[in-house]
């Protein structure tokens, strides 16, 4: 690619080039902290190239704009933190059930409540368990960088009309903040209009979207066959990255800013002597277990370190049938572990190993 | 004209309504006495002499019309509570060819989603919300509705509605009639012949303003819930005309079609040229230089100063001028509160590899704008690592660290406006990075500065000139 196309932009900026790249067409959203400039970016490029901005009255306004943007057979999406999510849950679990695709950012903050616009990663449970009410799922990708804000935005997009489903992006505020360079891909072409779709036309006239089924075998039919889709997503579409795991006898886990901390923290405990990897989860739902279960070997411990209260860590103890010690380390209210902190915790734990074995 | 009266099923419906779970395929699931069948009527025969059935999204809402999908031969889609104009919004934008009636009831239209459907009224969307006024909700059988009448009893006002404790009925038409943007208000009544004919016409006013795109047009439709209101059919017919219509008197409250031009909405483009062209120009960047090689480690750089001293400003054009010579960088604010008043602060770092950690903790070049963040930061600065300071606000540190003095807000002043000692302190910065060998540093930080004040282009000459001026003015002082 043309290094006239590397750019260096915001994270937040980072998703909506990738929208556009994406050939998305449709941007619902309110304004909140730490995602805004998603809006802001947005309200200025999706004009520009005479797609819709529509800044709606709320979080609720705006996931059904998308919803019915989605319905019409068009690329869509909104973008959020904490809070606002909290509010989107209710259209999102329309949007799952009627599967159709969209594209959710949530850019997170620090909660529980109004918390405050620092980084955390405590909308892991609300993202990726479902979040709303029902048996739904959302695949859900956490980019670490503004290179990944635009290229996970694009694939959310693939994803979503491939498996017709919502599709999160799920980062922290420093990711979303963070200034980098980004290189753009080549541009999709428009999207075609499924043959689903409410279109508009004569041949989409006899389409209908709903998601209510009143004969209970109905309604449990839909269930089964979101279960289906769920299962083949989980078998398909695990993606993660590995730093020096292949001997590791600590893997550290982590997402989103942590996930680069980490890697920080492994060179150092290698130069310690202690033999440290990384594996950052690149989808959340499905979660790389795949993997995990592999390095669950006798000796291997492992280490959680979230901006949360301890939410993916429950994945990582599921995945590993807890055959493993799992360590967890944890900052919140808008805290970023340093470095030193996590190799710190890290050589406790390695201790441990060594007396333990 | 000469056109015979057809008794039947209008065509806008299926002929058997297979939707429908269950052995009854040709009639609906309303009550006897419902409005609801005789408005489903209406429409059906409306979309279809207006010959607009094609591109009709019908919208079922929450409410007795959540079925409303089995009858019309129409687009449909099921919408959570209240939320059928925000639905309908979504429809229309992404593909404005398409019409849509948003149909709600009183509970779905003027309780939970009163906000939707007032924004959507008030952004004057291209769409015919008929609003079923009944003054009941009837699909969780009998509650009281924001249009219940004083006095009406329902499950949830047993001793009848009470203006101490939930206010008047709510008054919709005339509500929306006083908003700038919609076009066409009016209340009519599902009763009588006559005022059933009414009700036609004025719904089919309403559609037709949506076909010419003249933006939002409200009927809203006094219907009868007899099963609710434990009435006959008559009863409640009787009841609508005697109680209601005093309250919530018919007629058209508003008809300016005339006067609005058709909207119309540009057309999205997808040619790869003009996509790019329209990122890359958004970014500011005119050009780009040769990739330096001369960066021999890792910078880790922290500005820090009050919030409005730029300081943010200052990381970006360090920032900016790394990735214009290809150098991999990362800029982090401190953001928030911070950027409210008070003090900020920013990390950057420059590197010819993959960046790890974008948090800058141990730094090498420590940019500080006021004593409190010289205080704070200055116990990170590592062996060997460089302080900038502006020492028109700071006094000399004690410290063991190489350090730069330029009298940055001094410089500015002098320059006639204090906002770009943020510029001038970044001279300084240049002025360090000489020792790196960045050949060509001069030209890559006016080329940052040009991008980081794109939008504000009568600031860059200035800041161009404070640049140099500090730079021009360090002299080194090893405290």
């Amino acid at each position: 690619m043309n290094s006239n196309h590397r750019l260096l932009l915001k994270g937040n900026e980072a998703a909506v080039h990738g929208a556009i790249l994406a050939g998305c067409e449709c941007f619902f959203g309110y304004p909140i902290t730490p995602a805004s400039e998603i809006a802001h970016a947005a309200s200025e490029l999706f004009p520009k190239l005479g797609r819709v901005f529509l800044q709606a009255e709320s979080e609720l306004a705006a996931i059904n704009m998308v919803f019915g943007a989605a319905a019409s057979g068009k690329r869509a999406m909104t973008a959020s933190s904490g809070l606002g999510i909290s509010l989107k849950q209710e259209g999102v679990s329309y949007i799952a059930t009627c599967e159709l695709p969209a594209v959710i950012v949530d850019i997170m903050r620090a909660g529980p409540g109004l918390g405050n616009i620092g980084p955390e990663q405590s909308d892991y449970n609300q993202v990726v368990k479902g979040g709303g009410h029902g048996s739904y799922k959302c695949i859900v990708l956490a980019p670490n960088s503004a290179q990944e804000m635009c290229d996970l935005t694009i694939l959310a997009f693939d994803l979503a009309d491939t498996y017709r489903i919502p599709v999160y992006v799920l980062t922290d505020g420093v990711i979303g903040q963070m200034m980098e360079s980004v290189t753009l891909s080549e541009p999709k072409p428009r999207k075609s209009i499924p043959e689903w779709a409410l279109a508009g036309t004569r041949e989409t006239r006899r389409n209908v979207i709903t998601s209510i089924y009143l004969a209970y075998d109905d309604q449990e039919k839909v269930n089964l066959r979101l279960q289906e889709k769920y299962a083949e997503i989980a078998r398909n579409e695990q993606r993660f990255e590995a730093h020096m795991i292949d001997d590791a006898d600590l893997v550290l886990v982590g997402y989103g800013i942590i996930s680069r901390l980490l890697i920080s923290a492994a060179d150092i405990l290698r130069r310690k002597g202690i033999k440290a990897g990384v594996l950052r989860p690149i989808t959340l739902f499905p979660f790389p277990k795949d993997v995990l279960r592999s390095l669950a070997k006798e000796n291997t411990s492992f280490l959680c370190v979230e901006m949360s209260n301890g939410q993916m860590v429950d994945d990582i103890r599921l995945s590993i049938e807890c055959s493993r010690p799992v360590h967890l380390y944890t900052r919140m209210g808008g805290n970023v572990p340093s470095v030193e902190e996590i190799v710190n915790e890290s050589v406790k734990v390695a201790c441990n190993l060594t007396i333990e074995s | 004209m000469g056109r015979k009266l057809k008794f039947g099923k209008p065509t806008g419906f299926f002929d058997v309504f297979d939707r429908r779970p269950g052995p009854i395929k040709k009639n609906m699931h309303y009550c006897p006495g419902c409005g609801h069948g005789i408005l489903h009527k209406l429409i059906a025969e409306a979309i279809v002499d207006l010959d607009m059935r094609d591109h009709m999204v019908v919208i079922s809402p929450v409410g007795c019309a959540v079925f409303a999908y089995y009858y019309f031969d129409a687009g449909g889609i099921s919408v959570p509570h209240g939320r059928a104009p925000a639905v309908a919004t979504g429809i229309i934008r992404a593909n404005p060819d398409s019409f849509v009636i948003s149909y709600q009831g009183d509970g779905d239209l003027g309780a939970i989603g009163l906000n939707n459907f007032l924004q959507a009224a008030n952004r004057g969307e291209n769409m015919t919300v008929c609003f079923v006024n009944n003054a009941i909700y009837g699909m969780t059988s009998g509650q009281m509705a924001p249009t219940t009448l004083i006095g009406q009893k329902t499950a949830t006002s047993p001793y009848g509605r009470s203006v101490e404790n939930e206010g008047y009925p709510l008054k919709v038409s005339e509500m929306v009639a006083a908003l700038e943007s919609p076009i066409y208000v009016e209340r009519v009544a599902l009763t009588t012949p006559a005022n059933i004919m009414a009700a036609r016409k004025a719904l089919r006013k309403g559609l037709t303003n949506m076909k010419e795109r003249r933006g939002f047009s409200l009927v809203e439709f006094l219907s009868g819930c007899p099963i609710n209101q434990k009435m006959t059919a008559q009863q409640v017919d009787e009841w609508i005309e005697k109680e209601m219509i005093p309250y919530f008197p018919l007629g058209c409250f508003k008809d300016i079609a005339a006067e609005r031009k058709p909207i119309s909405r540009p057309k999205p483009t997808f040619d790869k040229k003009k996509v790019l062209n329209a990122l890359v120009s958004s970014a500011g960047i005119t050009k780009w230089g040769a990739k330096s090689t001369v960066l021999r480690k890792e910078l880790r750089v922290k500005c820090a100063g009050y919030g409005g001293q730029g300081i943010l400003s200052l990381g970006m054009m360090i920032a900016a001028m790394g990735q214009s010579r290809d150098i991999n960088v990362s800029w982090l604010p401190s953001y928030g509160p911070e950027m409210r008043g008070g003090t900020a602060n920013c990390s950057v770092v420059l590197s010819n590899n993959v960046i790890g950690s974008p948090v800058v903790q141990n730094t090498n070049i420590l940019i500080a704008m006021n004593q409190p963040s010289m205080n704070k930061f200055l116990p990170d600065l590592v062996d060997g690592g460089i302080l900038l300071y502006d020492s028109t606000n700071i006094a000399p540190p004690k410290t063991d660290r190489r350090v730069y003095a330029v009298a940055a807000s001094d410089i500015a002043i002098k320059l006639g406006n204090i906002r770009c000692a943020n510029s001038a302190i970044m001279g300084a910065f240049a002025a360090c990075l000489k020792g790196f060998e960045l050949e060509d540093y001069e030209d890559a930080f006016e080329e940052a500065i040009r991008q980081t004040f794109r939008k504000k282009k009568e600031l860059v000459e200035l800041n161009i000139k404070a640049f140099h001026e500090g730079r021009k003015s360090v002299e080194t002082r090893n405290v």
